[in-house]
């Protein structure tokens, strides 16, 4: 356990932090700027998996459990939001044949 | 103990009606309001006016607000009562030929639960809820109930005077923090030491409440079309007891607490008040619904009322509060017969009708009864009320009352208008025929007529019960009066 | 309970109860009941105020009946209280004696009506009204009475309810009260607001240091007088009187010549020592009773229905009556109601007797030559015509000259005009008297073989009042033939102060007589030359052809120009404040206010457009705006 702790402190804690960022900030982007509602899935699971990452960065650097424990939980409902979020956009899929999010405005007012 | 029960027996037997069959309804209905109308009697019994506030019941409910189920009854409350507890069995009464869902009736003594709590709640939080609550009932029966056009009508009627309760609530929330105790208790209101701007303050953020529920010029549109929609019930309800609410609540709540931001405003009340009188009964004049002129006709004679509590001597409080009493019984029997009149004729316009009273005689006595206690005649309740009322407004300012005094003219203009198109004449057009009254409409309209006539003759009945009250409240305006006198 | 205190109370209780059961359970009575009840109510009512009068002379002190505090708040304090003196003494003979003799001639009268027993019902209860008004120890009692006589009036003038026309003439006498009501109110309310006292005794006591003159008393004796106009028919609220002849003959008789008109009067001699303190008011009723008298007299000229005539004459008479009031001879205004109590109730009977024969025509153009058929309404009516003109020993003499001599001695010029009114009255009243009974029958042939004389139940008040306008006058025999002759001005002398006229000698005063005598019976003389042969038949003021006369015969076109003035704008406002402002604007605002509310809405849900990328942006911005903030300070 030490020595994958000591593997991770390998790479400087800056690293850690620019590299989650950037993709914290590509998942954005993405979740912004992509209209297809797949596709935006996909960047919010990105930002997630960037936070999980610094989370076990800080983690291992703390030497401290805690954080690690977060990341289970962060993975565990990212799967559960995946199962319904993707059955959500099947029916979505189904009844307007279309998964376009400018298309899906029936929500308005 | 008398008190509580006096308030929730209605509101229990309201769930028990609601639950219960359309057959039975109408029947529990009845007899809770009559049990009701009983606790009334045993209150009457033992109440002693000199004595001030009796059958008071207090019980811890949200302490860490100060708030709490204060109760009790004094003159002013008691007057009220009896007033609720005498007009809802026959307000309930007279619905009973109609085909209506048990909710209907259920709604009515719910609507009677809620009144009675404002008139005995001595908490400002507890009045507040009851004040709320009394919105509620009302709401539902004139948007079921209601005839055309109801849903516009209900949905303005609701925003406006809800909006008004809201700048009460922010008055009672100002006096709650301007109160060290941090109560709701009236008690402590009442002894609070409140400076002159937040005096005005909270008078204003109050009766904004209490003039549209009377309501006061120019506050009053939302009137005459929900009465005119509201099932005749509701309408009832609503002029003969409602708002009286407000009435009540200026001497429970603005006078004795901020008596000088009452003071200071009072001039601009009158005006309001006084434009009210002449311009609601100048307008009643040529209505052809009778329910618009009864309305307009209500207005005006409310106008009157206020402007009498606001001369600020215990004349004019207690031809106030006489007049309210008067003004209840008259208005619910004016309804009574509009929706009499409605149910044989299919319509309130006074253009289709004429002739009625030859066959209708009796019909018509009523109504001539009921009118003239309305226009004020003298060994009538109205001809006390409007009389002290203006010689409250006289003892001001003359001129105010004998501008006000039109009313005694306008009055008898739009009443005896409205009698004759509908009962009198007949010999020239085609009229209507229809059955006089049945026994359960005399039943109804009888004591109404009575209490009209009696207390015309012997008005002390009522008197005597505000009459301590309403002299406490005079003499803590005198300090103001006597000194407005010395400049 | 004093044997006095049972004899008002019966008095004034027994027509109540007469009314009281004729209006709850009249409908199913036999009308033979009914009229017998009601008869015998107003008789007993009758007796009492008789055995009181006999218990009552010049010295009696006057007594009070306290029966309860009708009601009290603060310092306004008003009892159900009734008090006896000579003054209502000889009010109550008059009201329940003429009472009593106007229900047995509508026994007759009313006979064959469908509404029988109601209208005997509203007859009881005026008697009990008019009862209260005179007997009332204060004003707000007086009040009551006031009031109540108003009611019954309007339900009398409508009595017959099917035409709409008698109900809009009761709807205007109700209302054209209630204007002069105003005035009374704000009389009371001004004597409240300075003696907090409404009680008769009460106010004379606290006025007795007053300075003659006083401003705030004269405007509250004037806004009392405003109220005695409406009620007594003053100009200007005089035309609902005429058009009160809508009712039953009758009524006519009872309320609108004898009793309720004649309230003013009483108004204003009750409290007389209100209105002898402000010379200014008693001015001003003198020339209000002087114009009325004479505008009435000339309407009077030229009137066909023979009840309009009646009605203008009573105006006029009680113009008179004013004119008496406005010299300060108070006791001589009372004299003339008196007099004219009876004799113009005996002419209203007469007038009902022919209607009845001619089965309700009214219409003088259609009568003629009825004094063979009809012998005693005739004979009857011929005293009464004599009464009213003003011609010796009958009772209208007397009391008119005495008007006249005051009037004399206040301004030799109000005296011509005063004595022009009077020989008017003379000449309608003979005018009327030819048309009627002399020449020619000229209704059709149909009507005239119907024609028969009025049953005794209608023929006995006629006599009886005959009789009285006979008599009636010699209660108050001018000082000038015998000394202390004066009856009334003795018995009412501890009550009123007797006023005299001043610096008249007696030998004017006889002159004077002789002067309005004379010229009376030449008034008569022409009446007889114009109309005695029954050859000049008034036409339809349409077809008039003297604009003078068509003025006069269309009323002065009074009517016409108070409704232009005063009803037409008083509805075109309430329609406008209906529908313009209360609707319009009014609402309006309440309803902008609405719309504001809607239209910031509106507005604010265009941010709401339903796409997830604008949501998700405005959240992105959002935090970084936050974090943003929070790294800066």
């Amino acid at each position: 356990m030490q020595e994958l702790l000591q593997n991770v402190r390998l790479v400087p804690m800056e690293h850690y932090v620019w590299l989650s960022s950037l993709l914290f900030c590509i998942g954005v982007m993405g979740v912004l700027l992509r209209r297809n509602t797949i596709v935006m899935f996909m960047s919010i699971e990105l930002m997630l998996n960037a936070v999980n990452l610094l989370l076990v960065a800080f983690s291992a650097y703390a030497n401290k459990p805690e954080g690690e424990v977060f990341v289970f939980f962060v993975m565990v409902v990212a799967a559960a939001e995946v199962a319904v979020g993707l059955g959500l956009l099947v029916m979505i899929y189904r009844n307007q044949n279309t998964t376009d999010s400018q298309a899906l405005q029936t929500l308005k007012w | 103990m008398l008190t509580a029960l006096l308030v929730f027996l209605p509101l229990l037997v309201s769930v028990v009606v609601f639950l219960s069959p359309r057959k039975l309804a109408p029947g529990i209905a009845l007899a809770g309001s009559l049990a009701a109308l009983a606790i009334a009697a045993l209150m009457i019994n033992a109440f002693d006016p000199a004595l001030g506030r009796q059958f008071s019941f207090e019980q811890a409910w949200l302490p860490d607000f100060g708030i709490s189920l204060k109760m009790g009854v004094d003159g002013f409350s008691l007057l009220m009562v009896i007033l609720t507890t005498v007009l809802t069995p026959l307000i309930l009464a007279s619905t009973f030929n109609q085909a209506r869902s048990s909710g209907f009736f259920g709604l009515i003594l719910f609507m009677e639960s809620a009144l009675l709590g404002v008139f005995v709640a001595q908490d400002a939080f507890l009045y507040y809820l009851f004040w709320e609550m009394a919105l509620i009932p009302v709401y539902f029966l004139v948007l079921i109930w209601g005839n055309d056009n109801n849903k516009v009508v209900t949905y303005k009627f609701f925003v406006y005077t809800l909006a008004g309760s809201l700048f009460m609530l922010a008055g009672i929330l100002l006096l709650y923090f301007n109160n060290p105790a941090r109560t709701f208790d009236i008690d402590q209101l009442y002894t609070l030491q409140l400076s002159g701007n937040q005096q005005s303050l909270i008078f204003i953020l109050m009766f904004v409440a209490f003039a549209i529920k009377l309501p006061l010029f120019p506050f009053h549109t939302w009137q005459a079309s929900t009465y005119t929609v509201a099932p005749t019930a509701a309408t009832m309800l609503l002029s003969g007891i409602m708002l009286k609410m407000a009435v009540y609540s200026i001497v429970r709540w603005i006078f004795p607490i901020v008596p000088l931001g009452a003071w200071v405003w009072g001039d601009v009340v009158l005006g309001m008040s006084i434009i009210g009188v002449l311009y609601g009964g100048w307008i009643a004049v040529r209505q052809d619904n009778i329910k618009t002129m009864l309305a307009y006709s209500s207005f005006s004679h409310v106008g009157l009322i206020v402007a009498g509590l606001f001369c600020f001597t215990e004349e004019g409080i207690q031809g106030a509060m006489f007049q309210s009493f008067a003004h209840g019984i008259n208005v619910v029997g004016l309804f009574f017969i509009a929706e009499i009149l409605f149910q044989r004729l299919q319509t309130h316009d006074l253009k289709l009708m004429g002739g009625l009273r030859v066959s209708a005689p009796v019909l018509a006595s009523f109504f001539l009864i009921l009118m003239f206690g309305s226009i004020g005649l003298p060994m009538t309740n109205g001809f006390i009320g409007e009389f002290m009322l203006l010689r409250a407004l006289a003892g001001y300012k003359l001129w105010l009352g004998v501008l006000a005094g039109a009313t005694v003219i306008i009055g008898a203009v739009y009443m005896l208008r409205a009698f004759q198109k509908s009962m009198l004449g007949g010999s020239e057009k085609e009229t209507f025929t229809l059955s006089d009254l049945t026994l359960r409409e005399k039943i109804i309209l009888f004591p109404l007529a009575a209490v009209v006539i009696v207390t015309g003759i012997y008005p002390q009945l009522i008197l005597q019960i505000t009459g301590p009250a309403s002299a406490k409240l005079g003499e803590l305006f005198n300090v103001y009066l006597n000194y407005s006198s010395l400049n | 309970m004093s044997s006095s205190e049972i004899l008002l109370l019966t008095c004034l209780l027994a027509p109540l109860s007469g009314a009281g059961i004729l209006l709850i359970a009249g409908r199913s009575l036999p009308k033979s009941f009914a009229s017998a009840l009601a008869t015998t109510s107003v008789f007993l009512s009758f007796i009492a105020a008789f055995l009181l009068f006999r218990q009552t002379g010049a010295e009696t002190a006057a007594f009070k009946l306290n029966l309860f505090s009708w009601f009290t708040a603060g310092k306004l304090s008003v009892d159900m209280a009734f008090r006896y003196d000579q003054l209502t003494a000889l009010f109550l003979l008059v009201i329940t004696g003429i009472g009593s003799l106007i229900h047995l001639y509508s026994a007759g009268y009313m006979h064959e009506d469908e509404g029988h027993n109601r209208f005997f019902g509203y007859l009881n209860f005026f008697v009990f009204f008019m009862i209260i008004l005179v007997t009332g120890a204060n004003f707000a009692v007086m009040f009551a009475g006031w009031e109540g006589v108003g009611l019954c009036s309007y339900l009398l003038i409508g009595f017959w309810y099917k035409n709409s026309d008698y109900n809009l003439a009761a709807r205007k006498a109700f209302v054209m009260n209630r204007i002069g009501d105003l005035g009374l109110l704000a009389g009371l309310f001004m004597l409240l607001n300075r003696y907090n006292t409404l009680d008769f005794e009460a106010l004379q006591e606290a006025v007795k240091a007053v300075k003659s003159g006083d401003a705030y008393l004269t405007t509250a004796t004037v806004c009392l007088f405003i109220g005695a106009m409406g009620k007594s028919a003053q100009l200007p609220l005089f035309t609902w009187l005429p058009d009160a002849m809508a009712g039953p003959t009758p009524v006519s008789a009872l309320i609108h010549a004898a009793t309720m008109v004649t309230a003013g009067i009483y108004l204003v001699v009750r409290n007389h020592f209100l209105f002898s303190l402000t010379p200014a008011t008693l001015d001003l009723i003198l020339y209000v009773g002087l114009a009325t008298a004479l505008f009435a007299a000339t309407i009077g000229l030229r009137q066909n229905d023979i009840k309009k005539v009646l009605a203008y004459s009573t105006v006029s008479q009680l113009g008179f009556m004013f004119i008496a009031l406005g010299t300060g001879a108070f006791t001589t205004g009372f004299f003339h109601v008196f007099t004219h109590a009876f004799f113009k109730a005996l002419l209203f009977l007469g007038a009902g007797s022919v209607i009845h024969a001619l089965h309700h025509e009214q219409d003088m153009r259609f009568m003629g030559g009825l004094k063979k058929k009809l012998p005693i309404t005739w004979i009857t009516f011929l005293i009464g015509t004599i009464a009213i003109s003003g011609i010796p020993p009958l009772a209208g003499f007397f009391s008119k000259d005495e008007i006249l001599a005051f009037l004399y001695a206040k301004n030799p010029i109000l005296w011509g005009l005063a004595l022009l009114g009077s020989l008017m009255t003379a000449f309608y009243m003979f005018r009327l008297y030819f048309l009627v009974f002399h020449g020619s029958y000229r209704g059709d042939a149909h009507t005239e073989s119907h024609i028969h004389e009025s049953p005794i139940s209608m023929t006995l008040p006629l006599m009886v009042l005959a009789a009285c306008s006979l008599i009636a006058g010699f209660i108050g025999i001018p000082e000038v033939f015998a000394a202390h002759s004066h009856w009334l001005n003795h018995f009412l002398g501890n009550l009123i102060p007797v006023q005299h006229p001043e610096g008249i000698s007696h030998s004017t005063e006889i002159t004077l007589m002789g002067v309005s005598v004379t010229a009376v019976l030449v008034m008569v003389a022409i009446a007889f030359r114009v109309y005695g042969q029954g050859k000049v038949v008034p036409v339809a003021p349409e077809e008039e052809k003297n604009p003078v006369f068509k003025l006069l015969a269309q009323k002065y076109r009074i009517d016409e120009f108070y409704n232009f003035l005063f009803v037409a704008p008083f509805n075109a406002i309430s329609q406008f404040f209906g529908k313009i402002v209360d609707n319009q604007i009014v609402d309006g605002i309440v309803n902008a206010m609405g719309n504001l509310a809607m239209t910031t809405s509106g507005l604010l849900r265009l941010l709401h457009n339903g796409r997830v990328g604008t949501y998700l942006l405005a959240m992105t911005l959002g935090v970084i705006l936050v974090l943003a903030y929070n790294l800066i300070f």
